[in-house]
């Protein structure tokens, strides 16, 4: 018997409400399946199962608030026969009659109901109990503008930054870097693709600061229980602000692998979902380091916060023309500044500083960094 | 055939106003800088550009951003471009 428990999605959450069951008992699941809908301070996120399996129970009815780690079903494996006597059978529930005709008319699936009848029967007052409770969970997809959530946001923002600088030793580095190359490079690729393919200079960032990590690890992971736990994934939070206030970083996932296309593609994507208040649950508990790209807005750059248990956070500022000498002769370029707010429990500034530096030699070599999995450590065989 | 300022202008509010659903149509001065108006990302800008192109079947080169600021200007870039 498997029990699948409620995640932690993302530091500031402990706890959620399920908003709508996509399985119901008997039901096979795959392990990535999206089976329900939680609603967290921040987003309606959609939560997955890391296990293959048969449904057995649903524990959790929707409109319920749990705490993180609290069982919301229990699963069987493959193959697995049900305990006995099982509380209430998987495939056999108690319905009354009128309840299922009920049930019926209100398209409900009697399974997914709580029974508070004898043994657990479900009664036609359950039913009409469910339904009513219904409209809050299925057709509501929590919107990301009301002002109680705003405030619930709000809070939950103020937690994880609050934890992060009681708790974080913070420092920070900056570099200016050109982009010159770079953008030479995107503008060419981009002319010859039609407007759906064009690429963000956004996009090349990310890419870039994933390599990057691969030559410091201690920047990419996690700080818990007393110590560092490293992340041979590259799973790049992306910072997205949401119209209305408020943000949420959720995770691009294997960053370092990808091509800029299907990155490009990635991102839109999450943008979109990540406003419209739809993510999943893998997006928001798994970022290995989050990225900040205040260019829009027009800053020069940002020294951020670390969204905890992450170790580090890189920031972009504006790209913007600057003079910058080359060959001894002072030019103007399009110049970005690329900031590193780490963790001095895990990291020094030493081994931030080689990373701003890797950072900025991959952005010299933009052609290297659209191949699948990019490594070109520009330092390699460099003294550290 | 071109399109008249009006319409043109109508649309382009509509289009932006699905991107950024805030956006209060009246308070979109036609000659202001348009990031200055509505907030806008290079993302939204985007995605602006690709309904634009999907409506109006007209692409518009990176190169070409510099010199669409304001509503006006796209309004006169779009007329060039025979929308």
């Amino acid at each position: 018997m498997i029990e699948f428990k409620l995640p932690s999605l993302g530091a500031d959450m402990d706890e959620g409400t399920l908003l709508t069951w996509h399985i119901k008992p008997g039901d096979r699941v795959k392990r990535g399946q999206v089976v329900a809908v939680v609603d967290t301070s921040k987003a309606a996120v959609d939560v997955e199962i890391w296990h293959d399996g048969v449904v057995h129970a649903l524990l959790v009815q929707p409109g319920e608030k749990v705490p993180v780690g609290a069982v919301l079903a229990t699963l069987l494996t493959v193959g697995e026969v049900a305990p006995t006597p099982a509380p209430v059978s998987a495939a056999r529930r108690a319905v009354s009659p009128s309840a299922r005709l009920r049930a019926k008319a209100l398209s409900i699936d009697p399974d997914t109901v709580h029974g508070t009848g004898a043994k657990g029967a479900v009664t036609l007052a359950d039913i009409e109990a469910a339904a009513t409770a219904s409209p809050v969970s299925a057709s509501a997809p929590v919107s990301p503008n009301t002002p109680d959530r705003q405030k619930e946001m709000r809070r939950a923002i103020a937690a994880a930054m609050s934890r992060s600088k009681r708790e974080i030793p913070h420092y920070y580095l900056s570099e200016p870097i050109t982009m010159a190359t770079a953008l030479a490079w995107l503008q060419q690729r981009n002319a010859g693709l039609p407007i759906t393919g064009r690429i963000l200079p956004a996009v090349l960032l990310l890419k870039a600061v994933a390599v990057a990590l691969q030559r410091t690890p201690e920047l990419n992971g996690f700080y818990r229980d007393g110590q560092f736990v490293p992340s041979t994934a590259v799973h790049i939070g992306v910072a997205i602000s949401l119209r209305g206030g408020g943000l949420v970083a959720p995770a691009l996932h294997d960053v370092a692998n990808q091509p800029l296309a299907p990155l490009m593609q990635a991102l839109a994507d999450l943008v979109k979902r990540a406003r419209a208040g739809s993510l999943r649950s893998s997006e928001m508990s798994d970022p290995t380091l989050t990225v900040t790209n205040l260019g829009d807005p027009g800053v020069q750059a940002v020294f951020g916060v670390i969204y905890p248990p992450q170790v580090a956070l890189v920031g972009f500022g504006r790209v913007t023309p600057q003079p910058w000498v080359v060959d001894a002769k002072v030019c103007v370029q399009p110049v970005v500044y690329a900031t590193l707010a780490a963790d001095h429990r895990v990291s020094d500034g030493h081994r931030g500083a080689l990373f701003l530096a890797e950072l900025r030699e991959l952005l010299q070599q933009p052609q290297a960094l659209d191949a699948a999995s990019a490594a070109p450590t520009a330092l390699e065989g460099k003294p550290v | 055939m071109t399109t008249d300022r009006e319409t043109l202008l109508k649309t382009l509010v509509q289009r932006l106003s699905t991107i950024a659903p805030e956006l209060e149509a009246e308070l979109m001065v036609p000659d202001r800088p348009l990031r200055h108006l509505v907030d806008l990302d290079s993302m939204d800008w985007l995605n602006f550009l690709v309904s634009l192109h999907e409506h109006f079947g007209v692409t518009i080169p990176e190169a070409d951003y510099a010199q669409l600021v304001t509503l006006n200007d796209l309004v006169d870039y779009l007329q060039k471009k025979q929308v």
